[in-house]
């Protein structure tokens, strides 16, 4: 505007000359292509699912974006409202619809664990810079951690485990601004670690864990035994 | 306004040029703005304004409710201002009045004319804003809490929207009126900068004024609101302050 | 800042905590999180308190003016009650008429003071059949993070505690005066998660709850209003614990709503 930059959003000024970026410091999560994101379903249709990934939209999800196959009327059998599924972005449109997808590595449904929310804005803090702070988090609680660009993370373990993680996630969220984060994480984490030494599970370089999708229950026809002829019928 | 018959008339400006708190007549009364206030929203300002008690909340851009209501190529603004039944000397019945939507209305619209809505194609993005304690100038109260709460959403603007109204006492054109000055005063003007293009926003009037008052007034409105600019940003800055890391994380 | 739509592993997550005796901030099932009562908020008021419970906050403001007993008890001012869960405390809000929880919310805050007699009514008569002070207390939630029923109740009580009546200023008498209370109800609710019941839910615990128990109780150790609400069930050695609960919390509350606190 008349030669002059001027931020349009609250927050951190990020000088790289030539450019200039303006991180935002709080808010929303706002998608861009490739994200991978953590979304609850809040809504079943016949053909698509929609997930409530923290964003201005609900993201539609079709069926033909899962590894499964879903017939047209039967998105039910496979995914519910309020389960939680960790999905990819693939495309925004000018209307802002979210298109989203379960096939690639490391996407599918949640089981277990929980979720935790904090502001997108932090999700760098929390990975660290090559995925350092995620891994020492892993390291020294044993946790499996999923990390959605849209602030929600999944975490999975024993119940201290997950507490712990809990406990940095929602210190990072907090105090992630503010310089002398690393120390004051990894200080927690060995004050309150449980006996023995930290175990190893996060795979190297993996800022995320991820896992195989479930497979949907389907009709099961009993081997053998008592069965009135219309029971072979095809699912 | 036109207390026509009320008895007890205060003298509003002394002949020393102060007036009845002692301000003079380019003062603003004292402002404390706390943004991030609340736990729920996406965004929120806490204001206190000489004796008013402004709470503002933001929520979105989010999908629209009802549905209806959702615009192809941005989001909607939607804003609810509302005073609460305690917050004026006679109790206020509960619910939304014809002033309050009034208010409402040309909040939204200053709001409008500022937010990037077209990033955010149909999706809402709600204002609400609740005046606790009431003492004149509840409007601009309520439209700084709610540029600051919207500053705390992440919600993309042109400015933050400083905002003041603007009167005349005792002849006088004087800045920021408080409630005896706004119900005995002859003529109030409450306005909103957009302190980047020095164009208003939000502006309304009610009273006597020559058109050399006037002129005085936007003048003195126009300043105030400068100031005011600087304790929004002020309040934003504090909220994400640097300080060292507090010791225990428990 | 919390999802419209509560993902099913939360809620399992929050139950399994439970049956541990666990609670997702580190709470026993026995414990309230941080309460602070500040009274005189709002100046506007004849009486006021903020009140925080954790990250809950309402503001409860009280407006009394001289207006006509009702025809059946001439001898008898009005105390009216009402909350408003108004629409920045919380991300769930619907545009339209209050929500029938809404509206529980307020009525059984109203049914608290009423039952209790928190004041009497007698005492606000002016003439009678003629003239009496209507007291009306509003309490305004404007942060919703659980609990709302205690904490709207807490602030009520705090600002009837510490009101004035207008009486100079209506022209009723000659000076104004403090409002008498005579008791002192508090509202104590809890949630069942799974096997355990947990007092003081937060807005995530609300959500997984299956039942919930409000217990009122006054100064003098009578039960004086109760409300099960959300579906699920209590057993009556349930309830009978439950107000023991709630009568050993009262007491700690409502010297916070007679003393307030910062």
């Amino acid at each position: 505007m008349g030669g002059k930059v001027y931020a349009s959003v609250l927050g951190l000024v990020s000088p790289r000359p030539p450019v200039v970026q303006v991180i935002p410091l709080s808010g929303r999560y706002i998608p861009r292509p490739n994200d991978v994101v953590i979304g609850t379903v809040t809504d079943v249709q016949g053909t698509f699912w929609l997930l409530d990934i923290g964003a201005p939209r609900w993201a539609p999800l079709h069926m033909t974006g899962t590894p499964w196959k879903v017939d047209i009327g039967e998105t039910e059998r496979y995914l519910r409202v309020r389960d939680a599924v960790i999905v990819q972005v693939e495309s925004l449109d000018p209307t802002g619809r979210i298109g989203v997808t379960m096939l690639g590595e490391g996407l599918g449904k949640l089981e277990g664990g929980t979720i935790v929310h904090i502001s997108p804005a932090r999700v760098p803090r929390v990975v660290g810079r090559d995925g350092s702070m995620i891994q020492t988090i892993t390291r020294h609680t044993g946790a499996q951690i999923a990390v959605g660009q849209n602030g929600r993370i999944w975490v999975d373990g024993t119940p201290e485990a997950i507490r712990r993680v809990s406990d940095v996630l929602r210190f990072i969220d907090e105090h992630g601004h503010r310089p002398g984060l690393t120390e004051r994480v990894g200080s927690y984490l060995r004050a309150t670690a449980e006996a023995g030494p930290p175990r190893e599970t996060a795979p190297e370089g993996a800022p995320h864990v991820g896992f195989a999708p479930t497979v949907p229950p389907e009709d099961e026809t009993e081997p053998g035994g008592d069965r009135d002829s219309y029971d072979t019928q095809d699912p | 306004m036109g207390n026509i018959g009320a008895k007890d008339v205060p003298v509003l400006l002394s002949p020393e040029g102060l007036r009845i708190d002692g301000r003079r007549l380019d003062e603003l009364r004292p402002l404390r703005i706390e943004a991030g206030a609340l736990h729920q929203a996406d965004g929120s300002a806490y204001v206190e304004w000489g004796a008013n008690k402004v709470m503002a909340a933001v929520y979105g851009p989010r999908e629209v409710h009802p549905r209806h209501l959702q615009q192809n190529n941005k989001a909607v603004i939607q804003c609810r201002y509302n005073m609460a039944a305690f917050s004026v000397d006679e109790r206020k019945r509960p619910g939304l009045d014809r002033r309050s939507q009034e208010i409402s209305k040309v909040i939204a619209e200053a709001f409008e004319s500022v937010v990037f809505a077209e990033e955010f194609p149909r999706t809402s993005i709600d204002v609400y804003i609740e005046v606790l304690q009431a003492n004149a100038g509840t409007r601009c109260a309520g439209l700084v809490a709610g540029s600051v709460a919207l500053a705390d959403a992440g919600i993309p603007m042109v400015d933050l929207l400083p905002a003041v109204a603007v009167g005349k006492i005792g002849g006088a054109i004087a800045l920021d009126l408080k409630k005896e000055e706004d119900n005995f005063g002859e003529a109030d003007l409450p306005m909103a900068l957009v302190p980047q293009s020095g164009r208003l926003v939000l502006l309304q009037m009610e009273g006597h004024m020559t058109e050399e008052e006037l002129s005085q007034a936007l003048d003195l409105g126009v300043k105030g609101c400068r100031d005011i600019y600087e304790k929004m940003k002020q309040a934003l800055r504090e909220r994400y302050a640097p300080t060292p890391v507090p010791g225990a994380l428990a | 800042m919390s999802e419209e739509v509560a993902a099913e592993i939360r809620t399992t997550h929050l139950l399994d905590l439970a049956a541990a005796g666990k609670r997702l901030d580190g709470r026993g099932p026995d414990e309230y999180r941080k309460i602070t009562v500040e009274p005189g908020f709002i100046t506007t008021a004849d009486g006021s308190a903020l009140v925080r419970i954790g990250d809950t906050a309402v503001v409860a403001g009280i407006k009394l003016e001289p207006g006509k007993p009702f025809p059946d008890t001439p001898n008898a001012g009005v105390l009216t009650t009402n909350a408003e869960l108004i629409p920045l405390s919380n991300p769930t809000f619907e545009p339209g008429p209050p929500q029938p929880w809404a509206i529980e919310v307020s009525r059984v805050v109203d049914r608290a003071i009423r039952a209790a007699e928190t004041i009497d009514l007698t005492r606000l008569c002016v003439t009678p059949g003629e003239k009496s002070w209507v007291c009306y207390a509003d309490v305004h939630v404007i942060d919703h993070s659980g609990n709302l029923i205690d904490a709207a109740l807490l602030a009520a009580l705090s600002a009837l505690v510490h009101a004035t009546v207008p009486a100079k200023r209506f022209e009723v008498a000659e000076a104004d005066y403090p409002l008498e209370v005579q008791h002192y109800p508090i509202e104590c609710t809890f949630v069942r998660l799974g096997d355990t019941i947990v007092i003081d839910p937060t807005f995530d615990e609300e959500r997984a709850a299956q039942g919930r128990l409000t217990v009122a109780t006054d100064e003098t150790g009578r039960i004086v209003a109760m409300q099960k609400g959300l579906v699920g069930a209590f057993s009556p050695e349930d309830v009978k614990e439950t107000v023991r609960r709630a009568l050993r919390h009262g007491a700690r509350l409502r010297a916070l709503a007679q003393g307030g606190s910062l």
